[in-house]
């Protein structure tokens, strides 16, 4: 069966099986940024924004989604540049696996509540593991980001 | 990669009715709501009811009640500005302890309560603010008969109300980490009278309705009285062990965390 999405601002049409998740066809059609971690909704890295909402779509079935908008980084590429240079200058990761469902949902966070705390970045963070650091850096490159001017 | 559940069929109805007789017509047809936990629920489902298209994600606020339509999801509630006041915000606090934001924005409240899941943050809270269920076919039924039921109903669940009672309310979820699910959870709220619920005992919210009953016959509230509601909610309320914690380690907590609560809501 076919399911019409628009992804990173164009208009696509997917074959999907009925059980197969978003996940599985981003990755298929060449969104390899869409991580698969866990795969059982518990390490964000599979995180998309669907209608401008950070959702692991390794648990959103992809027949749900007819006429959705989705977002992968590659949509946010000028924020998620601005955010890797904060990263980049703190030495804020490592293997950078994490980064495009970070920026993702660090972008949706700056829609949403650009003055957030430390402990609201925390919380916001709470569904994106990182593996390789110790977060610490990577809320102080979060904290700039937030800060920037535009 | 996790082998995805089979399904033969996938619906999204347009009418309730026409959703309760898809879900009636067989017992391997099964509901979906925000569908989080989807995935590790089913192996196989020959027909995939979605209540994608039934309109009931909203929040109604009167002077009186809120009602929250059973497809809400959880973060829409969670940063709802006028349940994040209900009962000193024990419900927003309890959903905002339910793993990352990404699954609160496809988790819904009806889901959350249909899976009737031992390890829920949102049934205790539920609990201690009397919640009324609505459903297609059973109409209104108490969260706590709901939670006591022993299956599931083969029904759609509408709605949710919340009576604003001006109570003052306690949460807490103890967990390894903020991801994990609860060691255990408490929730208590007060007005004239308290009621307090403990979950993740491992097993489902249960209300301690003898240790409120208790403490709602005392004249004033102090060191003694919690002492004695203590030692009966040990008594009332059943714990036991799990990978989790073990059942001594939950004693340990559900005392030292009812103690803390009651002194709360007391305040």
């Amino acid at each position: 069966m076919k399911i019409n999405l628009k992804v990173n601002g164009i208009d696509k049409t997917f074959l999907i099986q009925k059980n197969e998740y978003l996940l599985d066809v981003l990755r298929r059609n060449d969104y390899p940024s869409v991580r698969r971690g866990c795969d059982n909704t518990s390490c964000g890295v599979c995180t998309v924004l669907l209608d401008g909402k950070p959702v692991p779509s390794c648990s959103v079935l992809a027949i749900r989604c007819e006429n959705k908008i989705i977002t992968t980084v590659e949509g946010i590429e000028k924020e998620a540049e601005k955010l890797a240079k904060h990263f980049g200058e703190l030495g804020a990761d490592q293997c950078g696996f994490c980064n495009p469902s970070m920026a993702l949902t660090v972008y949706s966070l700056k829609l949403e509540n650009k003055e957030a705390n430390e402990e609201e970045i925390k919380n916001y963070l709470v569904g994106n593991l990182c593996r390789c650091t110790g977060y610490v850096a990577q809320h102080e490159a979060i904290k700039r980001y937030l800060g920037d001017e535009s | 990669m996790i082998k995805g559940m089979e399904i033969k069929e996938y619906i999204a109805p347009k009418t309730i009715s026409e959703t309760y007789s898809l879900l009636s017509e067989s017992k391997s047809n099964k509901v979906i709501a925000g569908g989080a936990w989807i995935k590790i629920s089913f192996k196989h489902v020959d027909k995939l009811i979605s209540l994608d298209n039934l309109a009931l994600d909203y929040i109604k606020e009167d002077n009186e009640s809120f009602v929250i339509g059973a497809m809400t999801t959880l973060r829409a509630i969670e940063t709802h500005g006028g349940l994040k006041q209900l009962a000193s915000g024990i419900l927003s606090q309890a959903i905002g302890s339910v793993m990352g934001i990404n699954i609160r924005n496809i988790a819904t409240i009806g889901g959350s309560i249909m899976g009737k899941f031992a390890f829920s943050d949102l049934l205790g809270v539920l609990l201690v603010l009397d919640a009324k269920l609505v459903f297609f076919k059973a109409g209104d039924v108490s969260i706590y008969d709901f939670v006591e039921m022993t299956k599931v109903p083969e029904d759609i669940l509408l709605e949710i109300k919340l009576k604003k009672d001006n109570l003052k309310g306690y949460f807490k979820k103890i967990s390894k980490t903020h991801l994990d699910f609860a060691i255990l959870n408490i929730a208590i709220t007060k007005r004239d009278n308290f009621k307090i619920a403990v979950g993740s005992r491992p097993n489902i919210a249960k209300l301690a309705i003898d240790t409120a009953n208790y403490l709602n016959s005392q004249k004033t509230i102090d060191e003694e009285t919690i002492e004695n509601a203590v030692e009966i909610a040990g008594n009332e309320i059943k714990l036991g062990d799990n990978l989790r914690g073990s059942k001594e380690y939950r004693e340990v907590l559900m005392k030292t965390y009812l103690k803390r609560g009651i002194r709360e809501v007391v305040k």
